[in-house]
């Protein structure tokens, strides 16, 4: 049992960081990453780390993609002042 | 412009044939995955229970370790600092206050609105409790620290970044960053063992430093312009 949810968890991981790969466009980038964060909390959960499970999804999960899509508003409003 | 590409690529190349070559050495010679021999773990939890503190990964960051959490903290401090200064309205820029966009409560769904307003308390209870009994389960300063700091832009979730702006005056979070930070440089040096007092000391530092470095963002993002 402990091994199918390790595989499965990993499996996800792995998935979801493909995903994030493959998404070009970094504003669905930015919520892809969310839930590459969120997978990866439930790997850290299956590994029996839940200190670091609960770091890593407030981080991964809100902050990193907060920061990126308040990142790309501020390029985007700059550009549309500079622009024509 | 080719002949640098070209250098370019062989350097990556060696670069990375001897990363991987290093790698896989390294892989080869770790000890199998899952198993019952756990030296360090054996031997930090005899230590953390003699100590009183329950919460192994508590004990080790703020008892047995907290010399490395000190280089740790200093880390964040110094990145939130900087994310502060290089953030700052430069040259001809100009910040505008938060009312003269009109940006009011926006048009957002009402079940944002809904869901937003009752979880921000809950998430700060819950926050104050990951922070509190950190020396007895899962959880601690940063962990907590970490929830608080992000809890609070759930009122920007729910469309009202005046209200969010009015929660997180921003120089108040820039003395209590520091002095959080001032008050566990001491503890770590001078009172090492405290892992509740250390507990709360990262917890204010922590989420003080999330709060000040997404106020930048979206200073960044909302208020600053460069006028014409």
């Amino acid at each position: 049992m402990g091994e199918v949810l390790l595989v499965a968890a990993f499996a996800l991981t792995a998935l979801m960081a493909t995903a994030v790969v493959l998404t070009r466009d970094p504003v669905r980038q930015a919520i892809v990453l969310s839930g590459y964060g969120l997978s990866l909390g439930v790997l850290f959960v299956t590994l029996q780390a839940p200190d670091v499970a609960m770091a890593q999804l407030a981080v991964g999960t809100v902050m990193v993609p907060l920061m990126v899509m308040l990142a790309v508003a501020a390029i985007r409003r700059h550009q549309r002042k500079d622009g024509p | 412009m080719n002949a640098v590409r070209g250098l370019r690529l062989c350097l990556l190349a060696a670069g990375s044939l001897g990363f991987a070559v290093l790698f896989t050495l390294a892989v080869l010679d770790l000890p199998p995955f899952g198993g019952n021999f756990h030296p360090y773990g054996d031997r930090a939890v005899r230590a953390s229970l003699l100590r009183g503190t329950p919460n192994t990964v508590s004990s080790v960051n703020f008892d047995q370790r907290s010399l490395d959490t000190l280089g740790e903290e200093l880390i964040l401090v110094a990145s939130a600092l900087g994310a502060v200064v290089l953030l700052r309205a430069v040259r001809r820029e100009e910040e505008d206050e938060p009312a003269r966009h009109h940006l009011g409560p926006a048009d957002v769904f009402d079940a944002l609105r809904v869901t937003g307003y009752p979880l921000l308390p809950v998430t700060v209870l819950v926050g104050v409790y990951i922070v509190a009994h950190g020396q007895l389960s899962p959880g601690g300063g940063f962990q907590g620290g970490v929830v608080l700091g992000t809890a609070l832009h759930l009122l920007y979730l729910t469309g009202d970044y005046p209200a969010l702006a009015r929660i997180r005056p921003v120089p108040l979070f820039e003395v209590g960053e520091t002095a959080a930070a001032a008050v566990f440089v001491v503890l770590a040096l001078a009172f090492a063992g405290q892992v509740i007092a250390s507990n709360v000391a990262v917890g204010v530092e922590v989420g003080c430093a999330f709060v000040l470095v997404l106020a930048k963002f979206f200073e960044q993002a909302l208020l600053i312009r460069v006028p014409a």
